[in-house]
């Protein structure tokens, strides 16, 4: 009965596993071929299938002036981008939602949860009624086209998120926590970062975690608010495209550009299973 | 060094949290907060640790007004009835921190942690997690991470109350060390229960506190013994007092038609009336030649049964000291030893009691 089931879930879990990578391997062999290989029907092992090309890596560090579209310099530029917003908004959100989880506020018959509905509301309208407002303010303070409008913009986006966790976790760390941090010896400030925010690590990485992924995938504001001094990745993937689908360089920029995000999420895993706080209350 | 709080009231709404509390609190003492649930303890140690505002009033160490020191440097201790811990940090870390948020040598650090460690009895466990102790011990922790700031004033908010029986006598036997040791001479002990028994084992003042208001202060024996009106009698008793109204009239108590009592003679001065008589579970018989009372529910506590029955509009609980089951609706007879019968006024203020007569 015990192999019976152990059997059944290894298979299950290697089915979904063999569902996951098919596409990664499908973009991996398909990244080096050329023209005939992918027209010339299916195909999957490279020297016995076909003969495989570096072409479609090769394009994406060419500058344009050889025919090929520089995908280098767009991909630091979402790295610089997604990392100092999703810092900065984490920064920002945590000790926002510090003090709308510990702290009251009273305006009229504004409240905490008010201010905190106020944050989230900013990710319930559709990204596009935001684009002439964003479009106008950046073009008043001469910061479109640039990577500073893109990193102003891109907080506007994150924080609401980091905030939003962020609250949710603090209102689980028990307030009992704070009041014996001020009772034995620290003031407000250190109680916040000696004791409360080392017990939020679980927390800080998954507002991390989903500041950089919302980052990285962007592509509408990406679009809309750079012309022609400064790309990021997912604008500069679209331009790759051409009459005649370069299948092959699109693979490859699909893997590089996902590349970063599976990191995170190794990074990401190895973390959250320590979780912490489990001793705080019983 | 004494403790002084006065006409200490906190409102923040329709209820009034603490309602105008002046106490005193001497060095070397121990005082048990008694009150039920939601009565103000909590929040009153909070406001002598600092975590809680009030409307009005004073609160004094010695010289200090310490309403205007900050909670971080009042130099308190407070032990929650939750076990709260630092769960980043271990067993010694934790008992440390305190020390170390005072600047303190590593070295005197070390030496007073294993101090208070040992107090506590939990050597061998410097190294582990808050989250690998089971409840007595992280509870073990946050008292020895009271003990080793050496605070002028430590707080105790119903330390006991979440653990399971067999912990709390081993923890309240550490409570009880503690407060017979050197600790108890230079410290004010204020320990907040809501269980009269533990009150009354402590045995050091009590205080007795219902919706922020104190309604008596004393030795715990006094207390029990002489409390000051109906609601003393229920707090300080477990089951509650039973409260039975009734009339003196002409050598009679008459509690309905068919509950009267002869007047005994040492209550024979009392003029007729309406009065309310007190009498605790305890000192009610099951009796073949008592009066007939209808049983509701019984409950087997230990060794103990807690008979709740009632009689037309009267509701007693009776104690018996052995396991006996009881069905809904059993008719039982019941007497009472005159001889432990309380008497309070219409107002429900004592005026007769049998330790001290009247």
């Amino acid at each position: 009965m015990k192999t019976l089931y152990t059997t059944l879930k290894y298979s299950a879990v290697t089915l979904w596993s063999m569902f996951v990578i098919a596409p990664f391997l499908w973009a991996i062999s398909t990244s080096f071929k050329d023209f005939n290989s992918v027209t010339s029907g299916v195909s999957y092992i490279p020297w016995l299938q076909f003969e495989p090309s570096f072409e479609g890596w090769k394009v994406l560090t060419k500058p344009a002036s050889e025919g090929g579209i520089n995908i280098v310099e767009p991909y630091f530029n979402s790295i610089f981008v997604t990392l100092i917003s999703s810092l900065i908004s984490i920064i920002l959100g945590t000790l926002a939602a510090y003090a709308l989880s510990r702290f009251t506020f009273k305006a009229g018959f504004v409240k905490n949860s008010d201010i905190t509905f106020f944050f989230i509301s900013q990710r319930i309208m559709p990204p596009i009624v935001l684009s002439i407002p964003f479009f106008l303010m950046l073009g008043y303070l001469s910061l479109l086209d640039t990577l500073m409008g893109l990193v102003m913009v891109y907080i506007v986006l994150l924080m609401p998120i980091a905030v939003w966790i962020m609250v949710d976790f603090f209102n689980k760390v028990p307030r009992e926590i704070d009041e014996t941090a001020l009772i034995d010896g620290c003031n407000p400030y250190q109680a916040f970062y000696k004791v409360v925010l080392p017990n939020s690590i679980p927390g800080l990485i998954v507002a991390g975690m989903f500041c950089i992924i919302f980052g990285w995938i962007d592509f509408f504001f990406a679009f809309i608010l750079t012309f022609t001094e400064v790309q990021l990745l997912p604008v500069a993937i679209v331009a790759l495209n051409s009459s005649i689908t370069p299948w092959w360089s699109l693979s490859a920029a699909a893997l590089v550009s996902v590349a970063p995000l599976i990191v995170v999420a190794f990074i990401v895993e190895r973390y959250l299973s320590k979780g912490n706080l489990s001793g705080a209350i019983k | 060094m004494k403790l002084v709080t006065k006409n200490l009231t906190f409102k923040p709404e329709d209820e009034y949290y603490l309602n105008d509390v002046s106490l005193e609190f001497e060095a070397g003492r121990l005082y048990t907060i008694l009150g039920r649930t939601l009565s103000g303890k909590t929040s009153f140690l909070k406001t002598i640790a600092g975590l809680q505002p009030v409307d009005e009033g004073e609160i004094t160490l010695g010289e200090k007004d310490f309403r205007s020191i900050p909670v971080w440097e009042r130099n308190v201790a407070m032990v929650y009835q939750q076990f709260i811990n630092y769960p980043h940090l271990n067993v010694y870390e934790n008992i440390a921190f305190p020390l170390k948020q005072r600047k303190m040598s590593a070295a005197d650090i070390k030496q007073e942690v294993a101090v208070a460690i040992s107090q506590v009895g939990l050597e061998g466990f410097e190294a582990r997690k808050i989250q690998e102790l089971s409840g007595g011990q992280q509870q073990r922790v946050a008292l020895a991470r009271s003990l080793a700031k050496k605070a002028k004033i430590l707080l105790l908010d119903e330390p006991l109350v979440n653990l399971d029986y067999k912990l709390r006598e081993d923890l309240r036997d550490v409570f009880k060390n503690l407060f017979d040791s050197d600790l108890s001479t230079e410290s004010i002990l204020i320990y907040a229960s809501t269980d009269p028994q533990e009150a009354m084992q402590l045995n050091g003042d009590i205080v007795v506190i219902d919706e922020g208001r104190v309604l008596q202060t004393g030795p715990a024996k006094e207390v029990f013994e002489n409390p000051a009106n109906i609601k003393v009698a229920e707090i300080t008793n477990d089951p509650a007092m039973n409260i039975l109204p009734g009339i003196i009239d002409d050598k009679e108590i008459i509690f309905n038609e068919d509950f009267k009592l002869n007047l005994p003679s040492h209550l024979s001065h009392l003029d007729s009336g309406k009065y309310f008589f007190g009498v605790r579970a305890t000192d009610l018989k099951l009796d073949n030649s008592g009066f007939n009372f209808t049983v509701d529910i019984s409950e087997i506590s230990g060794s103990e049964t807690f008979l709740h029955m009632h009689q037309d509009e009267l509701k007693v609980v009776l104690m018996i000291e052995e396991v006996r089951n009881f069905n809904l609706d059993d008719q039982v007879k019941i007497s009472m030893d005159m001889n432990r019968l309380y008497v309070f006024d219409a107002n429900g203020d004592l005026i007769f009691s049998p330790y001290r007569g009247n």
